[in-house]
């Protein structure tokens, strides 16, 4: 009855509450910046452990942070920068109306996001195969013995270790919450729903996607390179 | 005041009426204000309440009265404020040469131990006029020291010492409770300060059974886990000489500098390589696990005797440090 | 195209569809309010009555009516129920969601589905949580202090954490939902200034429900990590450290306290507002004393650590800044009380209980200056004082702020007038229930009385025996209120759209609302609270 006025000029796309197709841009665009807002708090709780026991325990975060495979990290950090960029052109190509451009890029992405979490899940059968898994029969004896010079507390060891679980692992299921994402915005893509009119699910769902990047900016340096240089 | 409805306190120790005097100015100003509010609505409820034919008057504020009632009040939060940490500042610095009490608290138990050797259990004697400090510990999980009587209380920490000390006016028994939520018996957790003339204190003190002083049986533990074989009295060790380095500065192999208080000795004994002093390398075995609560507390009692002012019973040293 | 026939029962949002369905898959924000009254109000009674048997255990000095190990758990069940399952919701979840839209002018929130969602969240948060209770409970206390929680208590810690976690996440979303929709949504005319205080104040709740709770969902992720793997982030025997936990957890439950309080703050200057009929004394300053509040809130959390084991220049610092936070606080009680000078002055029920929030509300921010006070916290903090000066804001002032506007809004949510001589009594049952059942732990506290005792020393009993007596009289006053509102459901007078003559959009649509809230959409050519330009009526709206 309240909506006998509107003349139908929009879309499907435009939600009965919304007056204009700007305004429904504009709240989804805020909701997902206030989100993200909220995932900061969310990883700053952890950031603020992370630094509270790299102050008190430096030698076993360093010996910890040596025993990760830093090619392994560098790859997967350019990995994530690549399905950025594929998400970016992505959103231009949508803005642009190239459909057929906005589904190969999406589907890079989903490419680059299933590659890091493979990659990821290489790297933590390496530690479980080292017994670095916190909880499940722990064992730092390989990095007391490979770093004599330093002193090593295996309870210390643990810390960093269940921090890099915490962190790595969190960060893994946001990307898998990404990859769902991007798997749904590919089907749709395909069936041509996005274009120049309507193109905010794409780029939400990539405001999302570079900041999962963004973490894992900060948590590559953090975790992998906190002291690389050989140990005198 | 009533037999079985006290209403106040027991002020049993000379913190105790400073934190009553603030309380009482608190009161008062607080019993002032709610009196001025409600009277206030009172009166406006009262005087302007709806009649027919009179209309509500529209003011839109004032930023005069806004500014005046956060200033003011912020004035007199501040003055509070000032006294309360005063109050503070005295709770939380133990005058230099207080006696020592070591108190290790556990599920659900109390174990003070006197600088002397007498140990009890939920129950401490202390001498009126004698400036006493608590040197506290938790074997298990968080508990808190609170002797409502002397106005004190102190969260007792795994893993670290806290301290609290009082001096006591008044003589009789007052309560000690656990007031951080410790589990099943936390409500059991309660003991009993015994506060004595300084003659009746002696007289406990010499009728109790002791098993030596914290500081001698430190010794002899200190003897038995080996320590003695690198911490030499001399400098030929391949440990630190201990004498005279309690309460002093202590140079790090990192460079940094470190205040030789209960807590370092503590955590140089359980996790040695932790902070390692200059020109020493980290070899000392870990004790974590080894030795346990009251041990450590012995341990910390001998070291810190190492320091101190040449006394009957206490071994003196040369000091080493400079 | 108004051209609906005047029937006697026009279409609402009530009546628009029926059945169970229509219910569950609503996406109308005032149907999810309804949802949540209803839940919330489930908890509250659960919540309710393990305050009560705490109460009952009280009466004697001796832990004689449950074990130890019961009392434990029905502390901690109180607490974690009436904190995470009805506080938090219980204005912004009911009352916001029903207003906020209609008081801007919206059709909606701005995200209707995951405001749907949010429902859920706490349901199944809700239903963990019931489990929980039902199948053994959880002793850590509210707080879930570690190494206690982490590695001591044998009870369903877990569970409970994560019921609590994903309530966290229902109350983000409604935050979320709220700081959009009132920034994006508002009418034609709408501006800033013209906002009432009651979404001013809802802001700034969502902002701190924004900002803070995913700090709590960390903190408790963590805890469930560590007492499941033991990892040693908050075990001193394994080189963590508890004061981590502490601050983490405060860092939310600090500011959880101003989001139960600020939107009981929102009601109150409405409903003073209204029946002074005056516009709000200091509008710009309520307004932004609320923002002041959210802020400042963040910047207190260790006054809950002062004999925690925290430095003495921290404690320092964060008494003083506690103090700054007191001040927004006394500005509004101060602007509430300068509204009613020259006003014209009905005492209905929701101003009997605007009335009791001031006072009630007053005495517990003047008794938060003691706790404030470091000298005085180490005694007081940890004993009943504490318990004491928290009721006073959280039943004595969220409580009452929510009666207060259940009353207010009850003929615009239903449809139908409650019985106002009944609505008065219970209001006054409420106020004296409260204060003998909480006044007295003032005294027990600073006599020495620690909390979360099962048993005490008998010197402390007939204080104990007082608050007893008043917690059965306030349970009274919280089951009348319950039965008048079902009763008036069927039996109320039909309300008008106005019957309080109010300002706020929400009064210019029927009274319930249409599923879209207004027939036409409202264009807001007038300030807040203009009460100069609405005409007295010859009647005085209740008897």
């Amino acid at each position: 009855m309240a909506d006998s006025t509107a003349t139908p000029v929009h879309g499907p796309e435009l939600l009965h509450h919304f007056s204009t197709a700007q305004q429904q841009r504009d709240a989804a665009s805020l909701g997902m910046w206030l989100f993200l807002g909220t995932e900061i708090m969310f990883f700053g709780g952890m950031f603020l452990a992370y630094l509270i026991y790299r102050l008190l325990y430096f030698n076993e975060f360093a010996a910890g942070s040596r025993s990760l495979d830093i090619w392994l990290g560098t790859i997967n950090t350019i990995v994530l920068i690549c399905s950025s960029l594929t998400v970016a052109l992505g959103v231009r190509a949508a803005q642009m109306g190239k459909r057929k451009l906005l589904v190969i890029l999406l589907l890079l992405t989903l490419i680059f996001g299933l590659a890091f979490l493979g990659i990821k899940g290489v790297e933590w059968y390496a530690k479980y195969k080292e017994h670095h898994i916190p909880g499940m029969s722990f064992d730092a004896g390989d990095l007391i013995r490979d770093y004599p010079q330093i002193h090593i507390d295996p309870a210390h060891e643990q810390i960093y270790f269940s921090l890099y679980f915490a962190m790595t692992g969190l960060h893994a299921l946001h990307m898998i919450i990404g990859v769902g994402m991007f798997t749904y915005l590919l089907y749709h893509s395909m069936k041509g729903r996005y274009g120049p009119e309507y193109y905010t699910p794409i780029e939400m769902g990539g405001l999302y996607w570079h900041f999962v990047d963004v973490v894992w900016i900060y948590l590559f340096p953090l975790l992998y390179l906190i002291d690389r240089k050989p140990l005198g | 005041m009533f037999d079985n409805l006290p209403l106040w306190p027991a002020r049993a120790s000379t913190g105790a009426g400073n934190v009553d005097a603030l309380y009482i100015f608190l009161l008062l100003l607080s019993g002032f204000m709610c009196l001025a509010i409600f009277s206030m609505i009172v009166v406006f409820a009262l005087r302007y309440r709806r009649q027919h034919g009179h209309e509500a008057e529209q003011i839109e504020g004032s930023t005069a009265l806004e500014i005046t009632w956060s200033v003011v009040p912020l004035g007199i939060f501040l003055v509070i404020f000032a006294w309360g940490a005063f109050i503070f500042f005295q709770e939380r610095t133990p005058p230099r040469d207080a006696s020592e009490i070591y108190v290790v608290a556990k599920q659900w138990m109390w174990k003070l131990e006197h600088v002397e050797g007498q140990r009890e259990i939920n129950e401490l004697h202390v001498p009126v006029g004698r400036d006493v400090k608590m040197i506290m510990t938790s074997q298990d999980v968080i508990h808190s020291f609170y002797i409502p009587a002397f106005r004190i209380k102190q969260d007792v920490l795994p893993g670290r010492y806290t301290t609290a000390w009082f001096r006591a006016t008044k003589p009789g028994v007052y309560h000690l409770f656990c007031a951080e939520y410790c589990g099943s018996q936390h409500s059991g957790m309660i003991g009993q300060i015994v506060v004595m003339e300084p003659a009746q204190y002696e007289a406990w003190l010499s009728g109790g059974s002791s098993s030596g002083s914290l500081a001698s049986n430190g010794e002899s533990i200190f003897q038995q886990l080996g320590c003695v074989t690198c911490h030499r009295s001399d400098t030929q060790g391949r440990g630190p000489n201990l004498a005279g380095i309690f309460g002093k500065p202590v140079q790090l192999e990192d460079g940094l500098t470190v205040v030789a208080d209960e807590n370092y000795v503590r955590e140089s004994i359980l996790s040695p390589s932790a902070k390692v002093v200059k020109g020493f390398k980290p070899i000392m075995p870990v004790f974590q696990g080894l030795v346990s609560e009251e041990q450590l507390t012995e341990l910390v009692a001998y070291v810190k005797s190492l320091s101190a002012a040449p006394t009957a019973g206490t071994k003196v040293r040369e000091s080493k440090v400079q | 195209m108004a051209t609906a026939v005047i029937t006697p029962e026009r279409e609402n949002y009530l009546n628009q569809e029926y059945g169970i369905k229509s219910w569950l898959l609503t996406v109308d924000h005032k149907r999810i309010a309804l949802l949540y009254l209803v839940s919330i109000t489930f908890f509250f009674f659960i919540g309710g009555f393990f305050a009560l048997l705490i109460r009952l255990e009280l009466l004697t000095p001796a832990g004689d009516l449950v074990q130890a190990d019961t009392y434990n758990k029905l502390f901690t069940m109180h607490g974690q129920v009436m904190i995470f399952f009805f506080l938090i919701p219980s204005i912004p979840a009911v009352l916001g969601n029903f207003l906020v839209p209609l008081m801007i002018g919206a059709k909606d929130l701005a995200f209707p589905r995951l405001n749907l969602l949010s429902w859920y969240l706490y349901i199944i948060a809700g239903a963990l949580m019931l489990h929980c209770i039902c199948t053994g409970g959880v002793d850590t206390g509210w707080t879930f202090y570690t190494p206690f929680s982490t590695a001591f208590s044998n009870t369903k810690v877990v569970e409970a954490g994560v019921a609590i976690f994903i309530a966290g996440f229902s109350s983000i979303l409604t935050g979320l939902n709220f700081v959009v929709t009132i920034h994006r949504m508002r009418a034609p005319g709408m501006t800033w200034d013209r906002l009432p205080l009651f979404i001013w104040a809802h802001y700034a709740t969502s902002v701190i429900q924004l900002l803070g709770t995913p700090v709590l969902a960390i903190t408790l992720l963590l805890v469930v990590f560590e007492r499941v793997f033991h990892l040693g982030i908050f075990d001193p025997t394994r080189g963590g450290d508890p004061l981590l936990f502490q601050h983490l957890f405060w860092f939310y439950s600090h500011p959880a306290v101003y989001i139960m309080i600020l939107p009981a703050m929102a009601v109150e200057s409405e409903v003073i507002a209204c029946f002074t009929r005056k516009r709000i004394f200091g509008y710009k300053f309520v307004a932004m004393s609320s923002i002041a509040i959210a802020v400042f809130g963040f910047l207190v959390w260790a006054h809950h650590m002062f004999v925690a084991g925290i430095s003495l220049y921290s404690a320092l610092i964060f008494s003083a800044l506690s103090y700054l936070v007191a001040v927004p606080s006394a500005i509004k009680v101060f602007n509430w009380t300068a509204t009613m000078y020259k006003g014209s002055i009905t005492f209905t029920t929701p101003m009997l209980y605007a009335f009791g929030f001031i006072g009630l509300f007053t005495m517990g921010g003047l008794t938060g200056l003691f706790l404030a006070a470091l000298g005085i916290d180490v005694h007081v903090t940890d004993t009943y004082f504490v318990i004491a000066h928290f009721h006073y804001i959280m039943v004595g002032g969220a409580v009452m702020g929510y009666l207060g506007g259940l009353h207010f809004w009850w003929p615009k949510i239903s449809g139908r007038m409650y019985p106002e001589w009944l609505g008065k009594f219970a209001a006054l049952i409420v106020f004296l229930g409260f204060n003998l059942t909480f006044f007295p732990q003032f005294i027990l506290g600073y006599m020495g009385m620690p909390r979360r005792y099962w048993q005490y020393p008998p010197e402390f009993q007939v204080l104990n025996v007082l608050s007893t007596a008043g917690s059965t009289i306030l349970a009274v006053g919280y089951v009348l209120p319950m039965v008048y509102f079902l009763w008036s459901m069927r039996y109320g007078k039909p309300a008008t759209e106005n019957p309080w003559n109010a300002a706020g959009l929400e009064w210019k649509t029927s009274s319930p609302p249409p599923t879209f809230n207004f027939d036409q959409p409202p264009v807001v050519d007038f300030e807040a609270y203009d009460y100069e330009h609405i005409p007295e009526v010859e009647e005085v709206p209740v008897g």
